[in-house]
């Protein structure tokens, strides 16, 4: 454990529920500068939750969450914007913050859609929005990130590329992130804490202690354990669309 | 040579088209236009409330107009009722009182007609201080809450994520719609202030391809079309609001036509 001015954001037993629903309880975790803390988990077990307690957007929570920053990027995992709305990427770029010139090119170079700059948000396909909402995020160079599943519909290797930027982020910037992925590879490869989540906490801590943990095969079966104690990245595996990972 | 309420008129609706210009994106953007309507509708009250107690008229529907979005904002808490069913309460029902007290208000004569379409012989000097004052703050404020309120417009998660406190914004984005029909009420009449809002927003969004431009196009919008709308309301002898409104719908319906232009030059 780290010093305490290093904590971005702390969650004590946070929960929210929904329609006498508990959409997730007892959840404890801090982000710290520099690290990466990564939620994995079933679908509907409460992750995207998670990140909006920490975020603040949901206010009527069980336990406490407390944020030290105010300077943060946010990636959501579902993001309706209305036509009504004539917007260009680039004035998608300065929604929160104003930024000059060279902040918006480099972060909209980084992820590799600056030849998008003066297309309408609208026009873009699904990946090509995805790297946007995350050029948009690190543009403001923030304290903490949470990125919902950042790299939905974003191509194979463009995938991978963009896993590498956000560990470089997270060294670069010395900034927290808070990481939601599907990717088991990926939550190996950079992250230094992983939570386990399951409507509550089903277990957390290193990747490897967390492939161990008995709990953890039980949610996602043997193999996934594999993926996570191993690392190596070979596609024998298929995510369906009830999240479940099948072997091939 | 002009008439002197001709020009008082005509500088009361261009100060009023300069405020609902940006304001009027907003009612496009965020799809209040039947919110704006409940505000109009409860603006009758206010009328009647100002002439029974001798108050000012702007200040009585600010008021009234102002407490009916309060009421609308608790109600949605309260109740699992769809935003337009307590719209459409609030509206018929504040129309019904403001009706039932002009009833009592017999010894009063009332211009209806007036009242609902606005009337450009009414606005006195103390009616333009009113607008161009009032006008100035309502862009004032809008300008200061902008970026949260466009950022909550785009997506609400997001601003509350990255700390910008939308729902403070909306708020007070609540009571300058409750301003500027407090402001317009004697220019267009209460039944079509929400035609001055949307009408010229809507024919900037053919237009324009960024949200500052979609701005600027609508306050000019708003400016031709109460010009073209005074003057021709002078020539035809035409009620002012209606005159307005059938200018903007002009105005609308030739940005139609630079679409259908712009799709031939693409192809």
């Amino acid at each position: 454990m780290s010093s305490n001015q290093n904590i971005l954001v702390k969650l004590n037993e946070a929960g929210f529920s929904l329609n006498n629903k508990w959409l997730v309880k007892g959840v404890s975790l801090q982000v710290e500068k520099g690290k990466i803390v990564t939620l994995i988990g079933p679908n509907g077990s409460g992750k995207s939750t998670t990140a909006k307690i920490a975020l603040g957007i949901y206010k009527k929570i069980d336990g406490s969450v407390k944020k030290y920053t105010n300077k943060v990027g946010y990636v959501p995992q579902k993001i309706s914007i209305d036509w009504t709305l004539p917007l260009r990427v680039n004035d998608f770029m300065v929604l929160t913050e104003s930024l000059d010139k060279e902040s918006i090119d480099e972060a909209l170079s980084l992820t590799g859609v600056i030849h998008l700059k003066d297309k309408n948000l609208g026009d873009l396909s699904g990946g090509e929005f995805q790297r946007v909402l995350l050029a948009r995020a690190i543009s403001k160079k923030p304290e903490l990130l949470v990125l919902d599943e950042p790299v939905q519909g974003v191509d194979f290797t463009g995938e991978i590329a963009l896993y590498e930027l956000i560990k470089k982020i997270s060294d670069e910037l010395n900034c927290g992130i808070l990481l939601i992925s599907h990717d088991l590879h990926t939550v190996m490869s950079a992250t230094d804490h992983v939570v386990c989540l399951n409507g509550h906490v089903c277990c957390s801590g290193s990747p490897m202690d967390v492939a161990k943990n008995n709990e953890y095969k039980a949610l996602f079966g043997e193999q996934a354990s594999q993926i996570l104690s191993r690392y190596e990245h070979r596609h024998d595996h298929i995510h369906t669309s009830e999240g479940e990972i099948k072997k091939n | 040579m002009l008439d002197d309420f001709f020009i008082r008129a005509l500088i009361a609706g261009i100060g009023v088209a300069i405020v609902t210009g940006p304001l009027g994106c907003f009612v496009v953007w965020r799809r209040l236009s039947y919110f704006g309507d409940t505000l109009a509708h409860s603006a009758l009250l206010g009328v009647t409330l100002a002439y029974s107690m001798e108050f000012n008229i702007a200040f009585s529907v600010f008021i009234i107009s102002s407490l009916i979005a309060l009421t609308l904002i608790q109600l949605q808490k309260r109740t699992n009722l769809p935003g337009d069913a307590l719209l459409g309460l609030l509206a018929h029902s504040s129309l019904a009182i403001g009706l039932v007290v002009i009833g009592f208000l017999s010894f009063i004569r009332f211009d209806i007609m007036g009242l609902l379409f606005g009337d450009i012989l009414a606005v006195t000097v103390d009616d333009l201080l009113i607008i161009w004052i009032g006008g100035a703050l309502i862009l004032l404020v809008l300008k200061l809450i902008w970026k949260p309120l466009f950022a909550s417009t785009v997506n609400y998660e997001l601003a509350e994520a990255e700390g910008l406190n939308p729902d403070r914004a909306k708020a007070i984005f609540t009571i300058l719609m409750a301003a500027i029909i407090a402001i317009s009420i004697k220019m267009v009449g209460l039944l079509l202030i929400t035609g001055m809002l949307i009408i010229p927003a809507a024919m900037a969004r053919n237009i324009s391809s960024s949200p500052q431009k979609m701005v600027m196009y609508s306050i000019i919008g708003g400016l031709l079309s109460v010009i073209l709308g005074l003057f021709s309301s002078l020539e035809f002898n035409t009620a002012s609001g209606p005159s307005i409104i059938a200018a903007s719908l002009l105005l609308f319906i030739l940005s139609l036509f630079n679409i259908k232009q712009s799709i031939k030059l693409k192809n």
